[in-house]
Parts: C-alpha cells; sequence; structure tokens
C-alpha cells in the first residue's frame, strides 16, 4: 500500500475525527467523509484523496469507542493510519473494518511524504528511510486474511481461534 | 509460577485456561451493553454476517442513553429499529428516560464481582469497580458477541494503583481520578489494566469507586479494576496474588490530595484547583456516568447552599444518571432545592456529556462539569472550553461564577 502522509500530532481522540454530532444526521460513510478532522482541520475533508495515510503520534483513536470514526476514514477511502500507538478500541474497530492500523515510531514522516507499507515495514519513499512496525496479533491478521470480521463470522460463525476448539459449545 | 492479577485470574477462569498478560484469549461474556450509538451499526453488522437468532438473549442489553430523548427524525428511526429488533429476540431493552446504560449495568447487578461485562461504549470501564472486568467495544465486536456470546481479548499487563489515606474534606473520588490521569497521562494505561487496591479501599465508597473505574479508560485502560476489599464479601470475588507482576506500581496518599480542575482541551492537562481558581465559569454541568449519582448531587447542594446558591448569569444544567437517582433526589428533597436554585433539569441520559442532545454551550463559554471528557467541542460546540472537577467543585464555581475552591464553602 502506497500513499501520501497526512499527519496528525499525539492524542487525536475518535471525536475529533468525526464529531459525535454528526452521528445525529447519518452513520453513511460516504457521508461522515465530509466532516473528517472537522474540529482540528476544518480543510482536512475538502484536500483528503484517496489513498491518502493517516500519519500520526501517540493514542491516535482515544476517547469513544464509535466505530464511525473508523468508517468515516474508509469513507473517503484512506486504507491505514499509521501511528506511534493507538486507543485500543480504535485499534480493534480499525481492524474489523479494513482500515490497517499500523504502530511505529511516526517521528520523522512530514506532511505530504510517500509512504509505502509492506508487510512489517513503513518506506519513506521521500526521504529513504524504512521503520520497522509491529506485528499484529495473530487472530487480527486471520480476521484480517478474511477479509474483515463480516466474511470471518458467515465462515465459522464463532472465534475459531486453535487454542478454544476443544472447548465445548454453548449450546 | 509467579502470581495473577485480578485481570488474570478473571479472564483465565473465563476463557478456561491459564494465561498471563500477553496471551490471547476467547471468552463468552456474562453480559454486553448495547448502546444507541453503537448498536445501530451492530446490527448492520450482524445481518451481514448472516446472523438470524441472537446467541443468548438474555445476556444481552440495550440502553437508549445517547440520544434520550431523540432530538430528530433519524436519531428516532434508530431507537425504533432497536425496540424491534429486541422485541423480535427477546432482548432486554433501557427506553429514553431510564438512564446511562452503565449507571443501569450497575443499579441492576448485571456487573458482579469476577463476572466479564463488556459495552460497546468505552466507558464500560466502568464496571471494574464492582471488581468485575469491564471493557469497551466497537459495533463490530457486539456483532459477534450477538451472533456467538464470545469475545477475544488479550490479556493486559496491569499497573498497580495503591490508594493510602483517606480523602480530606473537600475532596473526592473525581480528583484522585483527575490526579491520576496527571500522573500517568492520556496514553500512560493504553493496552493495560488499572488496579485498585490498598489500605484506603475500607473508606471508599461503591460511588467513589465507579468514578476512579470510569477515568481509567482516559488513561487508555482497557479495564480499571478494584480489589473487592471493603465492600460486602462475595464468593465469586477475584483478588490478586501477593506475587502478581505488575507493569508499574503508583501510590496515590489521599490525603495529600487537593482538588483537582483539568483545563481544556485534554483529560490529562490536570492542575490543582489554586492554580485555576478566578476563571469566570457561565456554564455548570452536573451529570454523566462520571458525576450523576445520588451522592455527586447531595455534595453539590451541599456546596450551594453553604455557598448561598447560583451566582447571577451561571446556567446551572443537571441531568441524574438514571430515572431510579432522579426519584432518590426527588424523595429526599434534593431535586427541589436544584429547582428552587434555577437548575435546568434533563432527561437522565449521555447527551449534554457528548453534545448528541441536550444543553449546548454557546461560543466563548466556559464550563465546568462533573464529566469525563473535555475535548474540543465534545459537549457540541468547539468555540466553547470544558475544565472537569469534582460535584463539589462545580458547585463551587456556580456559586462564585468563577472556579472556586470548594473547601472555602463547604460547611
Amino acid at each position: 500500500m502506497t500513499g501520501r502522509a497526512r499527519v496528525f500530532g499525539d492524542d487525536i481522540n475518535t471525536d475529533y475525527i468525526i464529531t459525535s454530532r454528526r452521528k445525529r444526521e447519518s452513520l453513511d460513510p460516504l457521508v461522515l467523509r465530509h466532516y473528517l478532522f472537522e474540529e482540528i482541520d476544518p480543510r482536512f475533508a475538502a484536500s483528503v484523496e484517496p489513498g491518502d495515510l493517516i500519519v500520526a503520534g501517540k493514542n491516535f483513536g482515544c476517547g469513544s469507542a464509535m466505530e464511525v470514526a473508523v468508517t468515516a476514514v474508509r469513507g473517503a477511502r484512506i486504507g491505514a493510519v499509521v501511528a506511534r500507538s493507538f486507543s485500543r478500541t480504535y485499534y480493534r474497530n480499525a481492524v474489523n473494518n479494513g482500515l490497517l492500523p499500523v504502530i511505529c515510531d511516526t517521528s520523522r514522516i512530514r506532511e505530504g511524504d510517500k509512504i509505502a507499507i509492506v508487510g512489517h515495514e513503513v518506506h519513506n519513499v521521500t526521504t529513504n528511510e524504512t521503520i520497522l512496525a509491529e506485528a499484529l496479533p495473530k487472530i487480527m491478521l486471520e480476521i484480517i486474511e478474511a477479509g474483515g470480521p463480516v466474511p470471518y463470522f458467515r465462515r465459522w460463525g464463532r472465534f475459531n481461534v486453535g487454542q478454544v476448539t476443544d472447548l465445548p459449545t454453548k449450546e | 509460577m509467579p502470581g495473577k492479577t485480578i485481570t488474570e485470574k478473571i479472564l483465565s477462569a473465563k476463557s478456561a485456561q491459564d494465561v498471563s498478560a500477553g496471551d490471547l484469549v476467547v471468552c463468552p461474556v456474562d453480559c454486553a451493553l448495547g448502546t444507541d450509538g453503537s448498536t445501530p451499526m451492530a446490527l448492520d453488522y450482524f445481518e451481514a454476517m448472516g446472523g438470524r437468532r441472537v446467541f443468548d438473549p438474555r445476556r444481552i442489553v440495550f440502553a437508549l442513553d445517547h440520544y434520550a430523548p431523540a432530538p430528530n427524525r433519524t436519531t428516532a428511526q434508530l431507537h425504533q429499529r432497536m425496540r424491534d429488533f429486541a422485541a423480535l429476540h427477546g432482548i432486554a431493552l433501557w427506553d429514553v428516560g431510564e438512564g446511562i446504560g452503565h449507571q443501569l449495568i450497575v443499579e441492576s447487578g448485571r456487573a458482579a464481582p469476577g463476572g466479564l461485562v463488556v459495552g460497546a461504549d468505552s466507558h464500560a470501564v466502568t464496571y471494574g469497580a464492582l471488581n468485575c472486568f469491564g471493557t469497551g467495544i466497537g459495533s463490530s465486536d457486539l456483532a459477534a458477541i450477538l451472533m456467538c456470546g464470545e469475545i477475544w481479548l488479550r490479556v493486559p499487563e496491569s499497573i498497580r494503583v495503591t490508594l493510602t489515606g483517606q480523602l480530606p474534606d473537600g475532596v473526592y473520588a473525581k480528583d484522585v481520578a483527575l490526579a491520576l490521569a496527571k500522573e500517568l497521562g492520556a496514553d500512560g494505561a493504553t493496552y493495560q489494566a488499572l488496579e485498585f487496591g490498598g489500605p484506603a479501599l475500607p473508606t471508599l465508597h461503591l460511588d467513589d469507586r465507579l468514578v476512579l473505574s470510569n477515568l481509567s479508560v482516559e488513561m487508555g485502560a482497557k479495564n480499571g479494576i478494584f480489589s473487592n476489599a471493603g465492600l460486602p464479601a462475595c464468593d465469586s470475588s477475584v483478588e490478586a496474588d501477593t506475587d502478581a507482576r505488575y507493569s508499574r506500581e503508583v501510590v496515590i496518599a489521599l490525603d495529600r490530595l487537593a482538588p483537582q480542575v483539568a483545563l481544556p482541551h485534554q483529560v490529562d492537562r490536570v492542575v490543582s484547583i489554586g492554580e485555576a481558581v478566578g476563571t469566570p465559569v457561565h456554564m455548570v454541568y452536573l451529570g454523566t456516568c462520571t458525576g450523576g449519582r445520588v451522592r455527586d448531587f447531595h455534595q453539590a447542594r451541599d456546596v450551594l447552599r453553604s455557598g448561598g446558591g447560583v451566582a447571577r448569569g451561571v446556567h446551572l444544567v443537571i441531568t441524574p444518571a438514571s430515572r431510579t437517582v432522579l426519584e432518590t433526589l426527588t424523595r429526599d428533597g434534593t431535586l427541589a432545592d436544584f429547582i428552587a436554585m434555577g437548575a435546568v433539569v434533563l432527561t437522565p441520559g449521555c447527551g449534554s456529556c457528548c453534545g448528541t442532545c441536550g444543553a449546548i454551550p454557546g461560543d466563548g463559554v466556559n464550563v465546568i462539569s462533573t464529566a469525563n471528557r473535555n475535548f474540543k467541542g465534545r459537549m457540541g460546540n468547539s468555540n466553547a472550553a470544558i475544565y472537569l472537577a469534582s460535584p463539589a467543585s462545580c458547585a463551587a464555581a456556580a456559586v462564585r461564577g468563577a472556579i472556586s475552591d470548594p473547601r472555602e464553602m463547604e460547611s
């Protein structure tokens, strides 16, 4: 995945990604994308292009667990968020909606840099620098490989993790 | 083999495996809460997953709390969809006016020691006060629970928070929580559990513990769980082993604390109240899943009374956390006191805290609130500034029209 870096700072909470009050009008990602980051960067939504990547500091997606903060980003056809750390709810919601969350040192990535994500590596094409990213937990990789939780559940109907297959079903 | 934290023990028991921090588990949930903020999307995922029957409807509960009452047709239709789904599948539903889902989970006894309760809302961490593993999830994870009754979790490392001493007059659980947020920072507990214990526990009422557990997510915590010490003994309660491993230990001496204030627009931007005294305040908000319980309103009322009431030009808005709280305040005369002092009383629910409905501050307005978040725009207007403090400190600000030390007013 290759795209242009759109850089934000630390502690970007989900209300900053998409303000709660917009949910009153619509939950449609194609509507909500027009209000992305409006509280902190009112010009972002008009300037975002398909394939752009969000780059942030620590604790991206903190605050509310609202999943529209992921689906609105997907609605703008952003494929990944690269951050020093994520709130755990944003991280889970991202994986569950096909938005790749990448954890790595983002301190040397600048607005507009061309970024390529290949496996566990983040290449800054503009500065010719390679940053090593953290691996995703196995179950998240399985969910991503299945195409998200919807196809995963259509196939398995439950969490089909090796270490629990010997547990009796509850029914 | 080293001992285990409370969280490691609960997740071991629930997953029927011997697990410790870093392991991945799949667990059945004792209960899952869906709100009107998260459930409509969960129903979309459930349908897309091919869901026809809810795995165990008795373990699911819905709360219509974020849009209470519905401010427009779109949200009214979301409510209708949830009511129809709940009726079809036999799911319990708390309708508009019954209160904030987290408060109702606690009042209804659904969160119990040793339990695992999740909520599709970040403040599900509140249940940790009852020695219960409580964590927030999104809509897609709620859909998975509707499908199979289970959730996958990474067992978190725990930060031990030891509370010593006793709260001095004028200092409350909210001040402790804000002091902890300052110490740890907004991401200080990310992917980790907070485990509260220490000799102060017998002095901390359940309502105090709920405040600390509630705010643990503002430090990034997965869950904020209390030892059951000091609460009624319970067969299912879980305590940490004496040789449990912690990633960090923090000690808070309650008797050394002063009232605290979080300044706009970050929960961890905390100062002792002395540094904020004199800041003009135009709106005072008492309510939310942090500060909307009976004791909170009693503490605020007492400060307002001894201070001589609400200052001219200050807009006082109150939202009891549940109908039960509202009924108690009605019976004991507290509600009448607030109304006589000019307070606006809103429907029990989340509205004003997250700007989804309720009282929205105007441009340039300084709000002081008992809530848990003060992000820019949080209450529905990014041109307002939100300060967070205890109910007593909020009441003191209402008396003076400026941030004030409640210790100067309490009788």
